[in-house]
């Protein structure tokens, strides 16, 4: 005879509970100490997928430039080289050879000056700021060795570029220890100005660094223009300066939409150029390249030979233990879609930043203030700014939710403060046209509360003016000087406070 | 009517992967393509040349994690499109990393209060972050000498010579003069004594590491610290210490909470730890905490509205992915303190089942310590005839990827084997390791030795020549 038990409530199967049945959801999430138990691992994800839910939505970033869509075939090579340290170079030699491979694609691409089978000299990064200080460390120290050589004194290094730059280069400048010369901006005139560039260049100057496609506008510099003016400058000089294109965005553009633009090392000056992979180059966040001309322009004493892991190894980078996942899924890119594959892609981009900038003029709201030719992006800044600014309209934006985000120039042009949407490969028309409808939306909204505080403060100012005011004494503003009180008031609030130091 | 084609002529677009004509093409090397292709075909090409790179979790020279939870890769892929530095857009994200960086600083014992934030950062891996680290120290002594009226342009840091190359890289492309103590044989990690002799006024910090790279060795940064401040106070420069702990900072904690190497030593000022190691994450995390505000020097830390919202930021790298911060965040409270003691106690028990495996060949002296990293460096006892190298190639034939390598001077004499315990090295791997390492060991002492071979033929050669020169009765002269 079997006898059977009742279940009482305290020998209760826990583990059989569905997570959301379980008390491990009505704990609160640890915070600043380790727990000291471990949870079932079902609670764990579910605990943590939930709260990411409310993260913004990558695809409806407006804001980034990298990549928030790949191929599921993609996708599913990434997964299978997830647990691939890439640094283990002995070990994953096919991984190291699609690295190689990548490097000698774009190095062509770019018209680096090499033979057909010749290996081009480059490296693959975690994005463009590594990319950039590996370029700037070779410039710094061929620099150096140079003045040594010279016998002149080489500890005041400095470097010249746009006040357009992106944060990475102030950031190379101060942690390493070179002087930031920036050519400022000013009111129409968004990027670096070849001549007053050149104009700044010294005898401690590492190079000239120019950028194609600005963070801010995307506009192209003109790089050709710089090296004109630099060749000049050289040969008067005899200083040999050189010159780094940072490319981060426009790399992957420049070479198939306007492929007579003479911007890389078809120019003699340029010897170093950075793209990141993770922009247009169709890649999820995490990975950039450095491609230099030559040999020569990356000297030997900045590479490193180790054993650690069993056999010899050359490494220049910053970073070492890393995933794997980014560099072949650049690969996969780049047999997947080849010339035509990117060319139609950043054509559909083209397409769409126009549909979008076509639909934002016609509100006749704004001034466009992004260039027709460059990186796909747009622009664009109110054409009245009494009553509410570009940052009113990125926070309502939220709510439909897009992330548009808004800024202000730097200096000499801190005055302006633009919206700035870029369009990626998975920003279809569709998409376009519902931006361009809530932002209508959004701006009729703030017309009307406009509209409605106005009209409050008129109805105020009348009961003042007949004598309302509690103490008796009569205060004689005028409507509109109590109007604009009001209104610079309620600004105030509303308005960001806007830091300066565009990256 | 309906015309029917025959089967070659039909859309290429239905051929399987294998029949098509993409199989046949010779994957470019040197240009990109001019036409696409379908993705089918690039994924199939792709991961068929993969197979051919070595297994991540057969590859037993790395510390860095090969293998986690489906619910963990799950959390990862979908976390795969997220720019971890959009911090504004990801708000959920960027408190992910705050909560691990608290939790770390909690683990390493920062005086900080129950709930006060903590000083640190997540990076790519150790070497972000130990350059971070250097930058701080750097500027702070730079800024200290300022104010003294003393030259600053050449600091330096005194560490053992067994550091990993990180520190030599920080050294080159920061340009601090990097100090080494030298190793000496059966000696392999960083004498303190040694180190406190080499400090000077230019010295930005002295760095320990806890858990060698070579032989997983903790340092013994308690001794150090009481040495350094003995001398500190003869001296008044306030040298610092800094703990590279990227493999041992999620060992001691679980395994030694008795032993005092963190920010319970007042001296202390930073510490690095890798979450790709032992913090149990893919490859791609770091970690770096600062004892408090005041060791990390305000004006390293910038300030962008480039997104549209006001961000802080103190790393080299800027966009990244996501998925290892919050994998990491995954597993510390997956896990608790009770996991990752559990799965370190059983690293260490498989270490030890392949160390005796490995005693009772007779064949080897063990350089590893019992205590450190779950690790087991060994050399060959004679290695007259063959050597460590050749015990390295030989077991790639049986799938294991087992390092050999020299110890850095004045060791350098010294090769060793290491094989490195990870979370997924359970002990029926070991058990088989160690058979297939005496497997290779009979058949390395049946074959002749590469120096017997290398011995006969340059006396078979040398006959031939000495042959040919008496025929020609040529002149003596010394050559």
């Amino acid at each position: 005879m079997v006898l059977s038990k009742a279940v009482p409530s305290s020998s209760h199967d826990a583990s059989l509970d569905c997570t959301f049945a379980s008390r491990y959801v009505r704990a609160p999430l640890p915070r600043f100490k380790l727990p000291e138990e471990s949870i079932p691992k079902e609670a764990a994800y579910q605990v943590i997928n939930d709260e990411l839910m409310l993260d913004g939505n990558p695809r409806l970033n407006l804001a980034s430039f990298v990549t928030t869509w790949m191929e599921p075939e993609c996708d599913k090579l990434i997964m299978a080289a997830l647990n691939k340290n890439y640094v283990d170079m002995d070990e994953y030699p096919i991984t190291t050879e699609l690295q190689n491979r990548c490097v000698n694609m774009i190095a062509h691409l770019f018209n680096a000056p090499i033979g057909e089978e010749e290996t081009a000299v480059g490296v693959g990064t975690v994005g463009s700021s590594e990319a950039i200080m590996l370029a700037g460390l070779a410039f710094k120290r061929k620099w150096q060795n140079k003045r040594k050589a010279e016998g002149m004194p080489y500890d005041k290094p400095n470097i010249v570029t746009g006040a357009n730059v992106q944060v990475c280069w102030e950031k190379f400048a101060r942690y390493f220890e070179v002087e930031l010369k920036e050519v400022k901006l000013k009111e129409g005139y968004y990027v670096m100005d070849p001549e007053k560039a050149v104009a700044m260049v010294d005898e401690n100057t590492i190079c000239v660094a120019a950028i194609l496609g600005s963070t801010l506008t995307g506009e192209f510099e003109d790089v050709n223009k710089l090296n004109e003016l630099l060749t000049e400058k050289n040969k008067e000089t005899g200083w040999d300066v050189p010159i780094h294109v940072d490319a981060a965005s426009g790399g992957f553009i420049a070479p198939f939409l306007y492929k007579d633009l003479v911007w890389d090392f078809r120019l003699p000056l340029v010897k170093s150029i950075n793209v990141s992979g993770h922009k247009y180059g169709l890649v999820y966040a995490g990975v950039g390249w450095v491609v230099w001309r030559s040999k020569e322009d990356l000297p030997d004493e900045l590479v490193f030979h180790i054993n650690y892991l069993g056999a010899d190894q050359p490494t220049f980078t910053l970073n070492f233990s890393k995933g794997s996942s980014q560099i072949i899924a650049q690969y996969y890119q780049f047999i997947r879609l080849g010339f035509e594959g990117y060319k139609n892609i950043i054509e559909n981009c083209m397409e769409n930043a126009k549909v979008l900038r076509q639909g934002l003029e016609q509100t006749g709201k704004f001034n466009i203030v992004s260039k027709e030719v460059g990186v796909p992006l747009v622009a664009f800044a109110l054409k009245d700014r009494t009553y509410y600014t570009v940052f009113d309209i990125s926070e309502n934006l939220r709510r439909f939710g897009w992330i548009v985000p808004a800024y202000t120039m730097p200096a000499d042009a801190q005055h302006i403060a633009v919206l700035r949407v870029v369009v990626r490969e998975d920003f279809s028309r569709s998409l376009a046209e519902w931006l361009v409808s809530d932002i209508h939306k959004v701006v009729q909204e703030l017309d009307e509360q406009v509209k409605h505080v106005t009209k409050v403060v008129t109805t105020q100012v009348d009961i003042t003016a007949r004598g309302g005011g509690t103490d008796g004494a009569l205060v004689h503003k005028s409507e509109q000087e109590i109007a604009e009180e009001v209104i610079t008031y309620w600004k105030k609030l509303v308005s960001r406070k806007k830091t300066s130091g565009v990256c | 009517m309906v015309l029917s084609k025959t089967a070659s002529e039909s859309d290429v677009s239905i051929h399987s992967t294998f029949a098509s004509r993409y199989v046949r093409a010779s994957l470019p090397r040197f240009r990109m393509p001019e036409n696409s292709i379908p993705k089918e075909a690039a994924y199939q090409i792709i991961n068929d040349e993969l197979m051919l790179d070595g297994n991540p979790r057969l590859n037993l020279a790395s510390f860095v994690t090969t293998w986690m939870e489906p619910e963990c890769d799950k959390l990862m892929m979908a976390a795969v499109n997220k720019n971890y530095v959009d911090m504004d857009e990801y708000p959920v994200t960027t408190e992910l990393q705050n909560r691990c960086v608290n939790m770390i600083a909690h683990l390493f014992n920062a005086p900080l209060g129950e709930s006060e934030t903590a000083v640190g950062v997540g990076t790519v891996g150790s070497s972000e972050a130990i350059m971070l680290a250097g930058l701080a120290f750097k500027r702070k002594w730079q800024n200290k000498r300022k104010e003294q009226g003393l030259p600053y342009d050449k600091p330096n840091i005194v560490t053992g010579a067994n550091v990993q190359v990180c520190w030599e890289k920080f050294a080159r492309y920061f340009e601090v003069e990097l100090k080494e103590v030298k190793l000496s044989e059966g000696y392999y990690v960083m004498d303190p004594e040694k180190a406190v002799q080499m400090v000077d006024e230019n010295t930005i910090c002295v760095a320990a590491i806890l858990g060698s790279t070579l032989n997983g060795e903790f340092e013994d940064v308690k001794l150090l610290n009481d040495l350094l401040t003995k001398k500190n106070a003869e001296t008044g420069w306030d040298t610092p210490i800094h703990v590279d702990a990227a493999s041992g900072g999620f060992i001691a904690p679980f395994l030694y909470p008795e032993l005092e190497w963190d920010f319970r030593l007042p001296l202390v000022k930073s510490i690095n730890v890798s979450g790709h190691k032992y913090g149990l994450v893919y490859a791609g995390i770091g970690w770096c905490i600062w004892r408090t505000k005041e060791d990390l020097p305000e004006e390293l830390i910038f300030h962008i509205n480039y997104l549209g919202a006001d961000q802080p930021t103190f790393t080299l790298n800027f966009s990244k992915g996501s998925s290892q911060v919050i994998a990491q965040y995954y597993q510390l409270i997956r896990l608790g303190f009770e996991g990752y003691k559990n799965i370190m106690e059983n690293c260490q028990e498989n270490a030890m089942v392949l160390k005796e495996g490995l005693e009772k060949t007779g064949r080897f002296n063990i350089v590893s310590k019992d205590n450190g990293v779950p690790l087991v460096a060994f050399s060959l006892k004679d290695n007259s005839r063959h050597d460590e190298f050749e015990v390295s190639e030989f077991l790639r034939r049986f799938g294991w990827i087992v390092p050999a390598y020299t110890m850095p001077p004045d060791a350098q004499n010294i090769t060793v084997l290491r094989v490195v315990i990870r979370e997924d090295f359970s002990r029926t791997l070991a058990e088989r390791l160690v058979l297939d390492i005496q497997k290779v060991l009979h058949e390395l002492d049946v074959m002749p030795s590469k120096k017997d071979i290398d011995i006969q033929k340059t006396k078979s050669v040398a006959a031939a020549w000495k042959r040919f020169v008496e025929d020609k009765k040529k002149t003596n002269g010394i050559c």
